[in-house]
């Protein structure tokens, strides 16, 4: 291998990458050019449908079944990948560039141990030996900070978390060491505490060898920490690039503008509720289960008219149970759920229609809250029709000053089916639904996770003046501390079914903290690209404080 | 919990002879289940057994004699239980219709029938699964698109159809015999021969479901995302296929075989009669036909068996190759 | 003598048949494209050429089911002449071993054999998705309690049961229908229980649960539409698991007797002309096999639209 720095490590020119849906080839990527020199981090960010991955994996020289590449070069280190031979690329392919795939516990083979999987591409590209490479593993296993690393490699792929199988993946990445790695979202779907642990341990690594890498991701301020260079991607189109501090302190373009903006929005929080007001909702001593394991202790909080309760938590810290609780699909082993002061039936089946109409939910995946089968104005129009009993004239203008609440045209949406609609439209229809019930409270169960930022800010915009309007009371349960920010008044802290703490967002957001929230609050990535070098050195040297204790 | 941590491999092993043992313990229950239901049809028989197959002509005094013959007399649970431990002990009962005892009619005829299914099978299993993979690996493509056509057509023919084409073809033209006779004093070879049109034809029935279902668990196989991650390392695409998809693919092929091999069995009677072959499925049909319902009853429970223990090995085999299962948390 | 027909003119009438398949599929396919409205046009373009002749393979044989007396040149049991005449003359086809007209006995095959096991899949049809949808929905002890029936059931294989069971009730068109439609009610019990129980699952029957709705919209409204894809194919295929059972009871002479006209017994009754070299008795049995085919066809392409339109 011959290193020359002068010329780049990988040249993507005027690149077309299409795909094929309904026998028609359409545009993924659409003529993106890059350069990456050795040594170099380049983040790519975008929303769902930039063509990031496909990219990223064209980067490789590769396409899903399914898309092909029309037009354009991607040249590594002098081979043209476009135009090479399968066995060319193969060569390539593991020993000088590497992937690492957004779900770890997918992409490691069930059936084989993650030593065997590590040394497979050494030895296959024969760079080492399989007992070479198994000593090199438990290095970079140490490297990658992974408890137990002499043994770690003997276990099976779902005998390990999802965290520490991301970076057993980023090791095997390593295993060659390639010149490249291909990133492609590899934190995405942990919790915030667990990413922290895996974007320092990646960064780490990148640093000691030098590799040069392909970060792709939808979050800003994971790749403020990752990259030296970012490009925005919007459909399949380059919108600009540049260096990271550079993007970061002033984006030309009005896209990138907006998506940088979004971060900024803030509600300005409602004064504390008055303690002699009735809750809309009280939730007292709760304690439920499934079957025989337990999954909420002793929870209580309130919430009260037009106020907002944040539920924070990560997954399996019992959010969503205590909404299963409060709705009644999940009775409760002890403690009760008021609404206005009089207690409701446990089991939903027992609660009367009012008791329902009163208490509505909007759900994370809109795609599966919404019936495909059915028109928007049947969706809408069900909760009119069936608790008020509004019939002909009365039901259609009733569906349609639904839908200019929440933004949408009637004329234009009534007779369309969810798959016509784009996801926060379908969000919106779900609000829609919630609200033709005229309810008092609305749960909130994630509502804005499986959006793109700009379309969730949207909808939290919508959410907030719907609030004004018509004196809701909202339960917002979420893992994202930015889309706290951006909506509550009130925040519960959850960790393993227990409240930890709650308050005014304006005292939770200001020490001193309970060490869990603490935690939770420290490790949300901010946009400063310094900010995960500075976390790591206060967390060290509160850790080496510590121990001199 | 993993072994390292404290478990040791035995107590690995144990899980896994423990979680075996409740599947055999299911198979069990199944299977006692299943002897149960086929004893109590018998007793949902509107009208009286005795007076239905003599006749309106018999005397009252016949009548009850034959019910004591039969053992109606006795309440149900007794001649159930007399039933079935014969049945356990080799005892099926007496025919009806000749008076012989049933185990001497099925012995040599059970063992003919297996002898024709495990033939069949010793030429289909090979034959599909090598198709369905050779077929998965060329998928969408033309080759792929014709096996398509074929096979979807051949699972829609009756088996008789396709025995008579075959006797059409290769019989007629003095290839292969179109009756499928057994005499003691053949070679092997011999009735390898003889067999081969019966055989034929239950391959040709079974490879074409065997294939799509192959093809179908292979192509599911190959979406998946280590897959991928595979070919993203470099390897070869035999590796992929050899390292990667079929230790995962056993488990989705021991079911595809089971099923089929299941199927043998219900295409077996029809085939048995096509050839008059001395099989238990031509016993069966011919004692359906006279109602000779103590040698139904037990054709019936000895072609049931063979299906839930066919199931259940396929069960205990497919939890083996897993290693999820085998390698518990 | 058949016997002296050679390999490659057996292959050269298959390619032949196949050309005059597909040119039948596709002048059907542009007649249905240029003269039916919007929507079934639509969908006719999409229909690749299997099953376009599966579909006008179907609608034939729906014609001379419907309209057998009139296409037919004799009476369905009417005795014409000496048994087993030869193809040509007054009798299109020949005649059967009780000198019975043979094409007149296909035409009348085609009521008779198909319309049974349109009625039995029906019933095992509507028994065992009722029953399906209503466990899925339900759930709890009701759901419990059926899928161990359903279990059980399934523990013996289909024929043999078939086999058992005719035994007990005795031979006759309607223990048949009755037996064949309980036996493949469990099979439909099974995937329809499955597909509502990956519908149940779905925030938006949550939603409705939650609204308070009754069992019946549940079903009827939330449900039903989104598992009628699934179902009309299951529909299909299940109409090809009876009708091959009921040709095969039939052609082990226990299911639709004689002098009733029907395909599985008429191969049945006719099979010693196999051993002459005579064709006769392939043609009831092709004619099960060209139905059923066609029928897999129209499925298959339906299940390949359903799971296409999923991505």
């Amino acid at each position: 291998m011959t290193k020359t720095s002068n010329t780049p490590l990988l040249t993507i020119k005027d690149l077309y990458i299409e795909g094929r849906a309904d026998e028609t080839w359409s545009g993924i990527v659409n003529g993106v050019s890059l350069t990456l020199n050795r040594g170099e981090v380049l983040g790519l960010i975008g929303e769902s449908g930039a063509g990031k991955s496909t990219l990223g994996l064209a980067a490789m020289g590769y396409t899903r079944d399914g898309c092909r590449i029309s037009s354009g070069s991607v040249t590594f280190d002098g081979t043209d990948l476009v135009g090479a031979p399968g066995k060319t690329k193969r060569h390539l392919l593991g020993s000088r560039i590497a992937y690492v795939a957004q779900s770890a516990a997918a992409s490691f083979n069930p059936a084989h141990r993650l030593i065997d999987q590590f040394t497979e591409a050494p030895v296959q590209h024969g760079t080492s030996s399989r007992d070479v490479a198994a000593k090199d593993a438990v290095d970079l296993y140490q490297r990658m900070r992974l408890p137990d690393p002499e043994t770690i490699g003997f276990r099976y792929p779902h005998q390990v978390s999802g965290g520490q199988l991301q970076r057993a993946m980023t090791a095997m990445a390593m295993a060659c060491r390639p010149d490249l790695i291909i990133f492609d979202e590899p934190t995405t779907a942990l919790d915030v505490t667990t990413q922290i642990e895996v974007l320092a341990a990646i960064r780490n690594i990148v640093d000691q060898f030098q590799t040069a890498a392909i970060y792709i991701t939808h979050d800003l301020a994971v790749v403020a920490q990752m990259a030296d260079r970012i490009k925005v991607l919007l459909r399949g189109d380059e919108v600009e690039e540049a260096e990271t501090a550079a993007m970061l302190a002033s984006p030309q373009e009005d896209y990138t503008k907006s998506l940088w903006a979004v971060r900024s929005h803030a509600r300005t929080e409602q004064p504390a509720a008055d303690r002699a007001e009735m809750p809309v909702l009280s939730v007292q001593n709760v304690t439920a289960a499934y079957g025989p394991i337990k999954v909420l202790h002793d929870v209580s909080f309130d919430i009260h008219k037009r106020r907002t309760v944040a539920v924070v938590g990560e997954s399996g810290s019992g959010k969503s149970t205590t909404a299963r609780v409060i709705t009644g699909l999940l009775p409760p082993l002890e403690g009760q759920v008021l609404f206005n002061g009089s207690a409701l039936p446990p089991n939903y089946k027992t609660r009367s229609g009012d008791q329902l109409r009163k208490v509505q939910m909007i759900y994370q995946m809109a795609d599966t809250a919404l019936n495909p089968k059915q028109t928007v104005g049947q969706i809408v129009g069900r909760p009119v029709q069936f608790y008020l009993g509004l019939r002909g004239q009365a039901l259609r203008d009733r569906v349609a000053e639904l839908l200019n609440m929440i933004e949408l045209e009637p004329g234009d949406f009534l007779e369309r089916l969810p798959s016509e609609l784009s996801g926060g439209q379908k969000q919106r229809v779900g609000i829609a639904r919630a609200l033709a019930a005229e309810p008092q409270m609305i749960i909130c169960d994630e509502v804005t996770s499986a959006l793109d930022q700009i379309v969730a800010e949207g909808i939290l915009k919508l959410l907030d003046r719907l609030q004004g309007e018509l004196d809701l009371a909202y339960m917002f349960i979420t893992h994202d501390l930015a889309t706290v920010k951006a909506i509550a008044d009130e925040v519960v802290v959850m960790q393993s079914g227990k409240v930890i703490e709650q308050g005014q967002k304006s005292a939770m957001f200001t020490p001193p903290h309970d060490p869990y929230t603490e935690l939770l609050l420290s490790s949300v990535p901010e946009m400063d690209p310094d900010w995960l070098t500075d976390l790591l050195k206060r967390r060290a040297d509160d850790a080496n404080a510590y121990s001199k204790t | 919990m993993p072994f390292w941590d404290g478990q040791s491999r035995g107590d690995v092993l144990q899980s896994i002879w423990i979680m075996i043992a409740r599947r055999l313990g299911l198979g069990l229950v199944t299977l006692f289940v299943v002897s149960l239901l086929i004893f109590a049809a018998v007793e949902m028989l509107p009208g009286d057994i005795a007076e239905e197959i003599l006749g309106q002509s018999a005397t009252p005094e016949t009548v009850a004699a034959f019910r004591r013959e039969l053992g109606l007399d006795l309440p149900s649970y007794q001649r159930y239980l007399a039933w079935l431990g014969g049945i356990l002990q080799g005892d099926f009962g007496t025919s009806l219709a000749n008076g012989r005892p049933i185990s001497d009619l099925i012995a040599g005829r059970l063992s003919n029938t297996l002898f024709l299914a495990l033939y069949a099978a010793a030429i289909s299993v090979p034959l599909a699964i090598s198709l369905g993979i050779l077929v998965s690996l060329y998928r969408n493509s033309l080759f792929d698109r014709a096996v398509n056509l074929i096979t979807l057509s051949s699972i829609s023919f009756p088996e008789f159809f396709v025995a008579y084409i075959l006797i059409v073809l290769l019989s007629q033209s003095g290839y292969f015999p179109s009756l499928a006779t057994l005499s003691p004093g053949a070679t092997f070879a011999e009735t390898l021969y003889r067999t081969f049109l019966p055989a034929l034809t239950l391959t040709l029935v079974v490879t074409a479901h065997m294939m799509r279902m192959t093809r179908a668990a292979i192509i599911n196989l190959l979406a998946s995302p280590y897959i991928e991650m595979a070919r993203l390392k470099g390897l070869s695409p035999g590796r992929i296929i050899v390292k990667h998809a079929l230790p995962n693919a056993f488990a989705p092929i021991i079911n595809v075989i089971a099923l089929n091999l299941a199927y043998l069995i219900t295409g077996v009677v029809v085939v048995e009669v096509v050839f008059v072959y001395p099989g238990l499925g031509q016993l069966m049909v011919d004692s359906v036909a006279k109602r000779d319902i103590p040698v139904v009853q037990a054709a019936a429970l000895i072609f049931a068996c063979a299906y839930v223990l066919l199931n259940l090995t396929a069960d205990v085999l497919s939890t083996l190759s897993n290693p999820r299962l085998i390698h518990t948390r | 003598m058949a016997s002296s027909t050679p390999v490659w003119m057996i292959l050269i009438y298959c390619t032949i048949a196949f050309g005059c398949a597909a040119a039948c599929a596709f002048a059907f396919r542009t007649a249905v494209i240029a003269s039916m409205p919007g929507q079934v046009s639509k969908l006719a373009r999409s229909m690749p050429l299997s099953a376009s002749f599966g579909a006008l393979i179907i609608l034939i044989y729906v014609f001379v089911a419907l309209f057998a007396p009139w296409i037919a040149p004799f009476g369905e049991r009417e005795v014409v002449g000496a048994q087993y005449l030869p193809w040509g003359g007054d009798y299109l086809l020949g005649t059967d071993d009780l000198g019975r007209d043979m094409f007149t006995r296909l035409i009348y095959g085609a009521r008779n054999t198909v319309g049974i096991a349109f009625a039995t899949t029906l019933l095992a049809f509507l028994g065992g998705a009722i029953l399906g949808l209503l466990a899925a929905v339900v759930g709890g002890w009701i759901d419990e309690l059926l899928s161990r029936i359903v279990d059980i059931l399934m523990a013996i294989p289909a024929l043999i049961f078939a086999l058992l069971l005719l035994t007990i009730f005795g031979t006759s068109i309607v223990n048949m229908i009755l037996v064949i439609a309980l036996i493949d009610s469990t099979r439909v019990f099974r995937l329809a229980r499955s597909v509502a129980m990956n519908i149940v699952v779905m925030d938006y029957i949550e939603a409705a649960r939650l609204r308070g709705e009754g069992l019946g919209y549940l079903v009827v409204r939330e449900i039903l539409p989104n598992a009628a894809a699934p179902l009309i194919a299951e529909f299909g295929l299940r109409f090809c698991f009876v009708f091959l059972s009921i040709s095969a009871l039939s052609f082990l002479g226990l299911g639709i007797q004689p002098p009733t006209a029907d395909w599985g017994s008429m191969v049945r009754n006719n099979a010693t002309l196999i051993t002459f070299g005579d064709v006769t008795p392939l043609l009831p049995a092709g004619a099960i096999a060209l139905l059923t085919v066609a029928v897999n066809f129209v499925v298959d392409w339906m299940l390949h639209r359903a799971s296409g339109l999923k991505e």
